[in-house]
């Protein structure tokens, strides 16, 4: 790995939900004691099923939420120890692309408007040819600059997304699922074009996604979640799997290949609640090698040559 | 003996805008036909022409057929449809969260449909329900049965809609994008539920999808739309493995997979053009690397290809040889 | 997948929704009813050779004719004059008061919807506690402690409809607080007063303004009540509300004096209210504004 970009120690979020006149408000842990680094220049997936905390991760590391534990620390600076004002200056170091755009932009604002926004708001001078260059930037014409959200399609409005986000040249990009809402033609497109933006601006992303193959196919290293923790971390793309979590994610993504067709052997059992988890290996209900440590303790991430697994019964 | 279902030569419009143009399928029993294609292709409007749901969309049918077993569904008359629909053409929606009363015990939704169609019991029709709920691998069949809605997981609600569907006994099953909302690992679930009920059974399954990995993985035949009109209809090894349709190569070159070389996965550039803008010729033209002059002028027609497939390309010949 | 949206024109701005809502016919009447009111207010000097104030004792209880079109009333004055200049009073007082309403309740309402905490339920609870009396209720006990007269009426009208806003502003604003463009301008480093007032206020805007106009027109009949009571404008200022009071003694003897003040507050109000439904119509806002039970 490069020179680490981006460091993440035990961070933790507990959100308190419910509560009123009758109930007493119910914790849940999204996001639990997670460790990340990202290289510079490194692209980082980071998998999970829905609900199990990965747009809460991105939202931590950016800081648009509070951490309950933990320590965000981004090119020698600890986001988490600033000040509301020093941490509005640090934002022009990161950004994040949304996974819907139908609501990530302004309905009210002209794409010339939002992508004028990130310069208004640091108080920079922005010109035509400016807003012209981060179009052409996403391939995009000049002339989409006075239409309004309503007039582009999905994808169109992704490269808006993804134009504003790159407007003053942050480090580190957060990806979190930029292309769930799209078609697969248009997330192909989107996937080339942050393929080369990359290349060109020399970014740093970290990509979230539901799908394991398309994850496995851009990113160089994989973090897998369930249930608000890592349970595996991939060193690269062609790495196999040793957690069954992450052998059954991949067993249940289909190859757009009749030959590699497979009986599947679906997850038995049901995700369990996360307001009341099991003691133990929060996969443990659902998993085939299960043996009885995993029901009575929760398994520690034990690296070994960049390859991290937390499973008491690993592949 | 004729197909199951057999849809020929179909035009279907709304408010004067064709939206779908001349299209033809057929399946049989024991088979299951993909039909993809990205949005707004026309998939879910040909899944609603089959159970008969166009005009509570303010459609209706231009020209051409739907046999179903032989009977014109045009000849039914709405009675004849409501009884059909739910009974022997079971319907699976888009959208499962729409699809479940909110206020209604899951279970009594589900009775509701055997009593209906097949003449129950109330308790007959529950005993049927509870064996439904264990075909489909629902744990804790009773106390899921007493539960409402919004008390269950996405890839629950979606089970108890395929439920819902099997409950009338039916020999057609049109399931549009069963799995989209789903995560994988429910949505292999699913596939792997309906896969083996077609198999075990001898259902027809019409499953409508834009994943072209689902396709390869469950169906035996593969229909690919494009703005209204079919591509490509093949069965699905030599579809994928020889598309002769640029589009559906197109398509399954979009999606990526294991040891695909970085910078290898290719989008189709633009998009879908709303059904009022659709350009003369060949409506894929505008997007198509092959393109060439004939392409933008003369409609290409459904010719058949040798290995019993039809494609609808001016070219297709010459690409897949 | 969601069907891509239909290219369809721009984003109606100011201009197009109002050409939108006077396409729709009751619109089109309504919204030329009060056009044509306005007018007359403004040029009421124009209009007529008369002065409001002029008494002609010798030409009082003139039922219409062609001098005095609307005829004149105990004291001899022009009901017409009168009338016109009764709308500026009526005009003014009730939209000026929304208008202080409108611009106190969304500050408040904005305030308490962004930052939560002890301000917005400090606000929803008095906001609540106005609420559920009726606002002529709250009109009267304003104008018992300030005083009769037109400032006295504003102030009145302006608190009586502050807790509508307030609530209506704050319900948008908790709503639009969770769009993603909000976190998104968030994540490029904006504060507080670039996302109240770039994003949440102008997305807000439309339900409150069109529930202003709709409020307008209560608060032409609440100024009426408060005229009718001898509670608003003092003589000899006209408002349509007080010409309404000195004629309800005169009913039998000379009824244009009553009838003719009421059918303007009748007909301006029911075209604020359809005018109104037009705009919600053309804005595509009816399921944000609830109304009252
Ligand atoms: N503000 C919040 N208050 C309470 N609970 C929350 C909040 N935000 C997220 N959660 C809960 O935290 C869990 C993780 O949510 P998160 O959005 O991070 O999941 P995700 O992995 O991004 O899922 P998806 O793939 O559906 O986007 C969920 O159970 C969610 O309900
Ligand atoms: N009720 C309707 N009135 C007018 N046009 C409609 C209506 N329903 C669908 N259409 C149009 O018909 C075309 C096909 O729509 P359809 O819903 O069948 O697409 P789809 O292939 O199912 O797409 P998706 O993947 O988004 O579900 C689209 O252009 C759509 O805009
Ligand atoms: S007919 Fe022409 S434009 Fe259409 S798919 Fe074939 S080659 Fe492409
Ligand atoms: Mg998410
Ligand atoms: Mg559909």
């Amino acid at each position: 790995m490069s020179e680490p970009l981006l460091v993440v120690k035990g961070l933790t979020k507990r959100f308190m939900t419910g509560g009123g006149w009758f109930a007493r408000p119910r914790s849940m842990t999204a996001v639990r004691s997670v460790n990340l680094t990202v290289g510079r220049g490194e692209v980082v997936g980071v998998v999970g099923e829905s609900g199990c905390g990965k747009s809460t991760l991105a939202r931590l590391i950016l800081r648009l939420i509070e951490p309950t534990e933990g320590d965000i620390t981004l090119g020698g600076t600890r986001l988490s120890g600033i000040g509301q004002a020093e941490l509005r200056r640090e934002r022009r170091r990161m950004a994040m692309v949304f996974q819907d755009p139908y609501s990530s932009l302004d309905p009210r604002y002209t794409i010339a408007e939002t992508l004028a926004e990130p310069f208004r708001v640091h108080g920079l001078p922005v010109t035509q040819q400016a807003i012209s260059g981060m179009l052409e930037a996403v391939s995009l014409p000049a002339s989409a600059a006075l239409r309004y959200p309503h007039q582009m399609s999905g994808g169109q409005r992704q490269r808006i997304g993804i134009a504003r986000a790159l407007a003053l040249r942050p480090e580190f990009v957060v990806l979190d699922e930029p292309t769930a809402s799209l078609d697969v033609s248009i997330q192909a497109q989107i996937i080339e074009l942050l393929a080369a933006l990359r290349e060109g601006f020399g970014l740093t992303y970290l990509f979230i996604s539901h799908d394991l193959g398309l994850v496995r196919y851009f990113c160089d290293r994989i973090v897998v979640m369930y249930l608000g923790a890592v349970v595996e971390v991939l060193p690269d793309a062609r790495a196999v799997p040793r957690h069954p979590y992450t052998r059954a994610l991949m067993d249940s993504s289909f190859a757009p290949d009749p030959k590699a067709r497979r009986e599947i052997a679906p997850l038995s059992g049901e995700i369990p609640s996360p307001f009341n988890l099991p003691p133990g290996c929060a996969f443990a209900g659902r998993c085939s090698r299960a043996v009885e440590a995993c029901r009575s303790a929760s398994p520690p991430l034990t690296e070994e040559g960049g390859h991290a697994v937390a499973c008491f019964n690993p592949l | 003996m004729s197909p199951l279902l057999s849809i020929e030569r179909l035009s279907v419009a709304i408010g004067g805008v064709t939206l779908l143009d001349d299209i033809s399928l057929s399946l049989d029993r024991g088979q299951i036909l993909g039909l993809v294609g990205e949005s707004g292709s026309g998939k879910s409007l040909t899944a609603l022409t089959v159970t008969g749901l166009l005009p509570l969309i303010g459609g209706r049918i231009a020209s051409g057929r739907i046999l179903f077993d032989g009977t014109d569904l045009a000849s039914l008359g709405p009675a004849g449809l409501r009884k059909l629909r739910g009974g022997r053409i079971g319907f699976v929606m888009q959208n499962p969260m729409t699809a479940l009363d909110p206020v209604q015990r899951i279970g009594e939704q589900i009775d509701v449909v055997s009593r209906l169609h097949l003449g129950l019991s109330g308790e007959a029709a529950r005993a049927r329900t509870l064996d439904l709920m264990g075909q489909l691998r629902i744990p804790e069949a009773a106390a899921v049965a007493e539960a409402y809605p919004h008390q269950l997981s996405g890839g629950m609600k979606q089970r108890i809609v395929i439920a819902m569907a099997l409950a009338g006994e039916p020999d057609l099953i049109v399931a549009d994008e069963p799995t989209t909302a789903l995560d994988v690992t429910v949505q292999a679930q699913i596939i792997q539920i309906l896969t083996g009920l077609v198999r075990e059974r001898g259902l027809a399954l019409l499953l409508i999808t834009h994943d072209m990995g689902v396709v390869a993985q469950a169906c035996d035949r593969v229909a690919v739309l494009y703005a209204g009109r079919v591509a490509e209809e093949r069965a699905v090894d030599p579809l994928f493995e020889r598309p002769a349709h640029p589009y559906a190569a197109a398509l399954i070159g979009c999606i990526p997979r294991e040891g695909m070389a970085e910078g290898s996965l290719k989008g189709i550039a633009g998009s879908v053009p709303p059904a009022t803008q659709f350009p003369p010729g060949c409506r894929f033209h505008p997007r198509c690397p092959h393109a060439v002059d004939i392409c933008r002028t003369e409609r290409p027609l459904l010719r058949e290809t040798p290995d019993g497939g039809l494609v609808a390309c001016h070219l297709a010949e010459r690409i897949a040889g | 997948m969601t069907a891509p949206s239909p290219v369809s024109s721009a984003l109606p701005g100011g201009l197009g929704v109002l050409r939108a809502a006077f396409g729709r016919p009751s619109g089109a009447i309504a919204g030329g009813w009060l056009v044509l009111i306005v007018l007359g207010a403004i040029f009421a000097p124009l209009l007529t050779p008369y002065a409001y104030d002029a008494q002609v004792l010798k030409e009082a209880f003139q039922p219409p004719s062609l001098a005095h079109p609307l005829g004149t009333d105990e004291f001899g004055r022009d009901l017409l004059t009168r009338m016109l200049y009764g709308a500026r009073t009526s005009l003014s007082v009730s939209s000026v008061s929304i208008l202080i309403s409108v611009a106190a309740g969304m500050t408040l309402g904005a305030a308490a919807g962004y930052f939560g905490g002890f301000f917005d339920r400090a606000v929803t609870a008095v906001a609540d506690l106005t609420w559920s009396f009726p606002e002529i209720l709250i009109a009267l006990i304003l104008v018992a402690i300030i005083g009769p007269g037109v400032s006295g009426t504003m102030a009145a009208i302006a608190v009586a409809y502050l807790a509508q806003f307030a609530r209506l502003t704050r319900a948008q604003i908790m709503t639009l607080k969770a769009e993603t463009y909000v976190e998104a301008a968030r994540s490029l480093g904006a504060g507080h007063a670039h996302i109240l007032f770039r994003h949440l206020i102008p997305n807000a805007l439309a339900p409150v303004l069109v529930s202003a106009m709709l409020a307008t027109g209560d608060a032409i009949i609440l100024e009426a009540t408060l005229g009718f009571f001898g509670l608003g404008a003092q003589p000899p200022t006209p408002s349509w509300g007080s010409m309404m009071s000195s004629g309800s003694a005169l009913l039998f003897k000379a009824p244009w004096i009553i009838v003719f003040p009421g059918l303007a507050v009748a007909t301006t109000v029911i075209a604020i209210n359809l005018f109104g439904d037009a705009l919600i119509a053309a804005l595509d806002i009816r399921d944000k504004l609830g109304s009252k039970p």
